[in-house]
């Protein structure tokens, strides 16, 4: 029997924070308002004085929990070297600083972080860029130190993440130069077809003068299209020239050429209008296509290496005095000091006699690490406990975790040698194009020879594969916005036509297939909510792992009615508690022999010395993870994990006999099982979400990073997955395919529209007006057709 | 129909006018985000508060305005 009420749901009274909204353990009270913890006691305080309470009207339960955050201290922010560096603008009585703050995200969190001048008179002025996740805050340099700005921030919940990398690489946002090219082409779009109305109504020779200066305004406002707007297809295609290889830009540019230099003939010579509200019209949906494709997800980062995940400063001993000094200008022989949580820069010696180390960063072994004077200590672990010395032993970018980003996976260049379906289509497309236009050219030069230049432009014109090249950039970006509001987010959108092509899948264990941090407690056996509160007062009471998963989750009022406690080692725990005698602890300790079965944990509770169950500990998979596997079959090939191989044969019964389960990998295993899988041949999607997978994730075709949160750090990959969305990672893979199809089908529908045109164009037919109907229509169905058809059967599918 | 010269060379001019604005205000980063204006226009500002903020704010948004120069 499991208690329902235990675990997840919290036993006893349900209590809210009022600043955070999570479960409230050990209650603080405060103005008739619950609190989980004191930062966010504090957070309420400092808001409460300062009158910006409106704070907690704006939005419900705003805050952001303060319970396991690190208390970070922003000194070296005023080293002027750091501070030269974080700093926009600097001047005696005026500094502008834009901070990164991932708690950003509600309308509460802008109100408050722009009323921060309410708090400290010295901040002049705090402004917000919700997309970016930032604020930008002015400030009286003179009055408050940098540090002190963002020691402010940091006390409210909106610690600002400083790290190495965001100094020097501003985010590019959006391409601002396509919009430019975009909006000049669609406005001389829209006024070349306006000038050309006089044309479409047959309304010419009315006055010649006048269809002149008509055709002279259609010249002038093409040559911003041709010169700017199109400048990037003409550069692509004489690159593509330059390696050989033709992409789909050089029959556009081809195409855009055509049409230009036809037109302009017919206008200089006065001999018709030219095609020049086509050619505009076609610059102008093309560059809607490349806009389209190019949806960013601004707040996410996918390019990050291991320097934002150390700190940017650690204190270093100079002189007998403690200071903040940036981790590269770190040497060796240089002695540090790191503080609770905080984590280490460099590979290093251990000073101080004794140090817990946790390495779950690193390896994913949530358990910390016990060091002892002399030991050696690796970059990447996070020190708990006490403040403890260290002797540097390597430069940071010489550390043993850093060594794997000069894997030769890290420097390779990302042009692949995956050759991608438009390019293919592209080829075909050009050489039969270009193989109707000499048969059309000798045909006419046989019979009509003054026809000939004429037809073989308009040929060359028609055959611009306009909607060949929208079909990819609608179909890929509208899944990509599909995937999106799935809460799958891709860097971009090629990364879905890698998708569809995987056969292979690899999963990271820890935090990725199960919780990171959360194991599942379960109790089974008879105790009501008032022995369950006292059995943590006595698991409060000792610092065994299990005792502390215990601890936490049991929900309830904290008290130390504890008395006559007794901690056995190995075995368990005891003590008086309200006059009840309590023994948790294994099933010898309790004095019973059972043992239910040997994939978790098991904790014994007697009281007063009678059995009354069992708290069984194991690794809380995440929820549906087995019909995922199930669905991908023999697809999902292994599983690897830096952690012991106690979980194996929980993860047997997840994962098909077939797959591979390989336990204790340190990143460079992780790396080149993946290598060794793509040197089978296989096409690699590499699923993990700590440091510890940055090599496989970099390795693979596609790496796909699982957080919980969007706001954290994960490791560099190609796209970002929501953890309560990796059941449905087989659909997401399955639509990838399915919108390879779709493309294919739209690529039909152009060839169609190109067909009819080339009909038209090589018996010499091809007037402007034709021109000027045929090329829309193709483009909008295909871009119709490839958006529904993606939207269908994403509804479809998922 | 020579009037319909000028009247095409005035309205291209203003298209051209309402295209560069358009341009600008793009470069200028207006359309960075746009969540925020949209909720901070709705920001109240009690009126306890605003008489004490009345003396300090004109200053702060000198001091910054000419801090930028």
């Amino acid at each position: 029997m499991i208690s329902p009420a235990l675990a997840n749901e919290g036993v006893g009274t349900e209590l809210k924070c009022y600043h955070c909204g999570q479960r409230c353990d050990e209650t603080r009270w405060l103005e008739e308002k619950p609190f989980c913890c004191y930062g966010c006691q504090t957070v309420f305080e400092i808001l409460q004085t300062n009158d910006l309470c409106a704070y907690y009207d704006l939005d419900s339960l705003p805050g952001t929990s303060l319970k396991d955050v690190e208390v970070n201290s922003f000194q070296y922010l005023d080293d002027p070297k750091i501070r030269q560096k974080v700093l926009t603008f600097d001047s005696d009585n005026f500094a502008r600083v834009t901070f990164n703050i991932p708690a950003i995200h509600c309308i509460s969190c802008i109100w408050l972080l722009e009323n921060l001048q309410r708090i400290e008179k010295s901040i002049l002025r705090a402004e917000v860029n919700f997309a970016r996740k930032t604020v930008t805050i002015d400030f009286t340099p003179s009055a408050i130190s940098l540090s002190k700005v963002a020691g402010i921030l940091g006390s409210l919940g909106y610690a600002p993440q400083i790290n190495l990398d965001a100094d020097d690489v501003p985010k590019p946002g959006i391409d601002r130069s396509l919009i430019s090219k975009l909006s000049i082409a669609g406005f001389c779009f829209g006024n070349v077809m306006l000038f050309s109305f006089p044309e479409y109504l047959g309304i010419d020779h009315a006055d010649q003068n006048l269809m002149r200066f008509f055709s002279w305004l259609n010249f002038a406002l093409a040559l911003p299209v041709l010169f700017y707007s199109a400048s990037a297809y003409f550069k692509s295609a004489a690159n593509s020239f330059k390696q050989g290889q033709i992409n789909i830009d050089v029959p556009i540019a081809a195409g855009l050429l055509a049409l230009f230099l036809r037109s302009s003939y017919d206008i200089i010579t006065a001999t018709g209008p030219g095609y020049l509200d086509s050619f505009t019209g076609l610059v102008f949906f093309l560059l809607i296509g490349r806009w389209f494709q190019g949806k960013t997800y601004e707040s996410l980062a996918f390019d990050r290496d291991f320097k934002s995940y150390f700190p940017l400063a650690t204190q270093k001993l100079i002189a007998d005095e403690w200071k903040p000094v940036v981790i590269y200008a770190l040497a060796e022989g240089d002695r540090m000091r790191i503080r609770n949580m905080e984590i280490i820069p460099a590979d290093c010696t251990l000073l101080d006699d004794l140090a817990f180390i946790d390495y779950s960063f690193v390896t994913g072994e949530s358990k910390p690490v016990k060091a002892k004077a002399g030991d050696a200590v690796y970059a990447g672990g996070r020190l708990v406990g006490r403040p403890a010395e260290f002797r540097v032993d390597e430069k940071t970018s010489q550390s043993q975790l850093t060594g794997l980003w000069n894997n030769e996976a890290f420097r390779k260049v990302t042009v692949s040698k995956y050759q991608k379906i438009i390019d293919q289509a592209a080829r075909i497309f050009t050489w039969s194009v270009l193989g109707i236009a000499i048969i059309t050219a000798a045909y006419w030069h046989v019979t009509n020879p003054s026809q000939m230049w004429l037809v073989l432009t308009s040929v060359l014109m028609v055959a611009c594969p306009c909607a060949l090249a929208l079909a990819a950039p609608f179909t890929y970006g509208s899944m990509l916005r599909v995937f999106g509001r799935n809460q799958f987010y891709l860097k971009h959108a090629d990364i879905i036509e890698k998708l569809a092509s995987i056969n292979a899948v690899v999963f990271d264990k820890t935090g990725t297939v199960t919780y990171g941090k959360r194991p599942d407690v379960a109790f089974s056996g008879l105790l009501s909510s008032e022995d369950f509160s006292d059995v943590k007062v006595l698991t409060s009471a000792s610092t065994h792992p299990l005792s502390i998963l215990i601890t936490k989750a049991i929900a309830g009022v904290f008290s130390e009615n504890l008395s006559e406690f007794r901690e056995v080692p190995g075995k368990g725990i005891q003590g008086l508690v309200n006059g009840k005698f309590l023994q948790v602890g294994s099933s010898e300790f309790v004095g019973c022999d059972a043992m239910p079965d040997l994939n978790a944990s098991y904790v014994f509770v007697a009281i007063n010395g009678e059995l009354r169950g069992y708290f069984s500990i194991r690794v809380s998979v995440r929820a549906y993870i087995k019909n995922m596997v199930d669905r991908l079959g023999t697809k999902c090939v292994a599983l690897l994990s830096g952690d012991n191989a106690s979980d194996k044969a929980n993860m047997k019964m997840l994962f098909n006999p077939a797959a591979e389960l390989v336990f204790n990998q340190t990143p460079q295993d992780k790396l080149n099982f993946i290598r060794k899988l793509q040197q089978k041949g296989r096409r690699v999607l590499m699923v993990g979400d700590g440091l510890n997978d940055s090599g496989a994730l970099k390795q693979s075709d596609v790496g796909i990073a699982v957080t919980d949160d969007t706001g954290i750090f994960t490791p560099a990959c190609d796209g970002i997955l929501q953890g309560d969305k990796m059941y449905v990672l087989d659909k997401f893979l399955d639509l990838a395919r399915y919108s390879t199809v779709i493309l294919k089908t739209a690529f039909v529908i152009s060839f169609l529209y190109n067909a009819v045109a080339l009909t038209f164009a090589v018996t010499g037919h091809l007037t402007p007006l034709v021109a000027a109907i045929l090329m829309p229509l193709s483009s909008i169905s295909v871009v119709g057709f490839s958006t529904l058809a993606v939207n269908y059967t994403a509804h479809k599918t998922l | 129909m020579a009037i319909i010269v000028i009247l095409i060379a005035i309205s291209l001019i203003i298209a051209v006018g309402f295209l560069i604005a358009f341009l600008w205000s793009f470069k200028s980063g207006q359309y960075d985000d746009t969540y925020s204006p949209s909720v901070r226009m709705l920001f109240d500002t009690k009126p306890k508060e605003q008489q004490a903020k009345a003396k300090p704010k004109p200053v702060m948004s000198k001091r910054s305005a000419s801090a930028k120069d």
